[in-house]
């Protein structure tokens, strides 16, 4: 905590909120605790999409996010930081989400209260240096629940970039020895997540057709047998907008093919 | 302000002139036609050619009957009840009786007796009188209005916190428009608050509407816009509170803040014949997840309706790929309960 009037550069700061006024009155206050805390707001997004555009162009220390905003909501958006090296601190606001404030209180991890106070900012920003980024099992809970189904985006990081796949995109997910890879119509992307943990979180859009593959129900053509005693596969799976099949174990043959026919 | 503290449900007498009552009252007797043709008919064969047999005299009695209550309706209700229930009691029987006199004077039926069939209209009248006192009791004022103002009293925390949270931010640059913002504020409260049985004139639940919809606009800017269409309707017309406003917010809340380029809500508000239709739509932003809260606001005005309006109000929903709307029609006439 630097004493005021140091030379110790101020705080950088992102907002992060779908609402105009809101990201103003944080700005406001921002500017009325400056005596104490310095700190410069550096940008303003409308939502986790649009703030992680702008943290690949200019770091930042910390970000204060909403947590329901359209397009990518503030939990996911915490996620993502997460996964970053050089993960800049979060600190959510709300207006009423009683179970992710719970949850927040119960694992140590700060919010503030819309309408927001100056001086439970100021105690807030205060603590950024010593407050551990949050738990992304915790993230993953309180997202589920906030936003009633999983997450927009899966992060894959490319020499150091953090990329982000749409959900809605994705035609299939493949595990492969070590990574789950993720295929669009326009290429592939190697995932950090583990399959099982992806199969959980979007059940409703992905199924089981083997040990190592799930695909989306949306994507699914067809299916064909698999001619002879084919061992690496019971029958084959077509896709629409990609020419691969994929493999369907004996096992989830049925239950895939039942599935499909009922949706 | 009309007033409506007797709602359809709660008098003993029933509003005969309501549909849903009309309805109640066919199928009911109707049902103890077919009891009492299995009763008299010796084998199972024969007994739906003996209900036709019986329906030729029980339909036109019960239509004539029908059609004298809903004209004696406003007479019956000022009566004492048992005095009331009594006239309707010998109304039953007497035209049973007077009807059988006329067929065996045209020799259309042979033997039985005028006592006879004048009994039973009076025991089947009986039956649905009791009927309709216990339902009457199920649906006493009280209950009904204590359910009415929980149905009633459920403005989103999530948007009062978020208002709140705007109209601190307008204090210090734009007081003028902070001014307005808790005026329109505070409207919203009172409706929330206001004795859920009085009716409100359909202008002040549209102003209480647009209210609420610059409220809106003020935290989500430009993403909101709004298409009101509202037709040659008479703006004094009486309707139950917090009709309107409900269905906007649950239109903003699903289809406007989850899409991040925002759109358009509109408002249809038209007559026609005897029916107001309020007809809301929304873009649907693709988000499947919303439903199940829709679906709540959704039943909770349809469960307010029912106590309004019983079964002479609907609700229609369409949910299409991209819009999904609410379409609410109700009776659009004065109504007259004692």
């Amino acid at each position: 905590m630097p004493p005021p009037g140091s030379s110790v550069s101020p705080l950088k700061i992102l907002l992060v909120d779908d609402e105009p006024l809101a990201r103003d009155r944080l700005r406001t206050l921002l500017g009325d605790i400056a005596g104490q805390l310095p700190s410069e707001v550096v940008g303003e997004a409308g939502n986790g999409l649009a703030a992680l555009a702008f943290l690949r162009e200019q770091p930042v220390d910390v970000v204060l996010a909403d947590i329901r905003m359209p397009g990518m909501d503030g939990i996911e958006l915490a996620g993502h930081l997460g996964s970053l090296e050089q993960a800049p601190a979060v600190i959510f606001t709300t207006a009423y989400d009683n179970y992710a404030v719970q949850a927040f209180d119960l694992n140590a991890v700060d919010y503030l209260l819309k309408p927001v106070r100056a001086q439970r900012l100021l105690t807030a920003l205060q603590k950024i240096p010593a407050v551990p980024h949050p738990d992304p099992a915790l993230l993953a809970s309180i997202g589920r629940e906030v936003r009633g189904g999983g997450r927009s985006h899966l992060s894959c990081h490319e020499r150091g970039r953090l990329l982000l796949v749409p959900v809605n995109e994705i035609l299939y997910l493949k595990a492969d020895l070590k990574y789950v890879t993720a295929r669009t119509v326009e290429r592939e992307y190697l995932l950090d997540d583990a399959l099982t943990h992806l199969e959980s979180e979007f059940a409703e859009r992905f199924i089981r057709l083997h040990r190592a593959v799930l695909v989306a129900r949306a994507a699914l053509a067809g299916f064909e047998r698999a001619a002879g005693d084919d061992a690496e596969a019971y029958g084959w799976a077509l896709l629409r907008g990609v020419p691969e099949k994929l493999p369907v174990s004996r096992r989830q043959w049925a239950p895939a093919k039942a599935l499909v026919k009922n949706s | 302000m009309t007033s409506i503290r007797h709602f359809p449900a709660t008098h003993p007498l029933p509003d005969w002139r309501n549909f849903g009552v009309m309805l109640r009252v066919l199928l009911g007797i109707n049902v103890l036609a077919l009891l009492a043709a299995l009763v008299q008919t010796p084998d199972l064969a024969g007994w739906l050619g003996h209900y036709v047999e019986l329906a030729a005299i029980v339909e036109p009695l019960l239509l004539i009957a029908l059609g004298l209550l809903s004209l004696a309706r406003d007479l019956l209700w000022r009566l004492p009840l048992r005095l009331g229930q009594a006239l309707v009691l010998a109304l039953a029987g007497g035209l049973a009786a007077g009807f059988f006199l006329y067929t065996r004077a045209l020799s259309l039926i042979e033997g039985s007796s005028g006592w006879r069939s004048a009994l039973l209209a009076m025991a089947a009248a009986a039956l649905l009188l009791g009927y309709f006192e216990l339902r009457s009791r199920a649906f006493s004022p009280a209950q009904t209005e204590a359910r009415l103002a929980a149905l009633n009293a459920r403005i989103r925390p999530h948007f009062l916190f978020n208002s709140l949270n705007a109209v601190l931010s307008l204090i210090r640059a734009r007081p003028q428009q902070a001014e307005a913002a808790l005026e329109a504020l505070s409207d919203l409260f009172r409706a929330a608050m206001r004795d859920p049985g009085e009716l409100v004139s359909l202008a002040d639940e549209i102003s209480l509407g647009k209210q609420y919809l610059e409220l809106e606009h003020l935290r989500l800017g430009d993403r909101l816009a709004v298409d009101w269409q509202i037709g040659a309707v008479s703006l004094d017309l009486p309707i139950p509170p917090l009709m309107l406003q409900p269905l906007l917010e649950n239109a903003v809340y699903h289809g406007i803040e989850p899409a991040p380029e925002g759109g358009t809500v509109q408002v249809i508000i038209e007559q026609r014949d005897d029916e107001l239709h309020i007809a809301i739509a929304n873009p649907t932003a693709g988000q499947a997840q919303h439903a199940a809260g829709n679906q709540m606001a959704v039943a909770n005005i349809r469960e307010r309706l029912a106590l309004y309006y019983d079964l002479e109000a609907r609700l229609e929903i369409t949910a299409g790929t991209n819009i999904y709307q609410v379409r609410i029609m109700l009776p659009c006439r004065r109504r007259v309960h004692p």
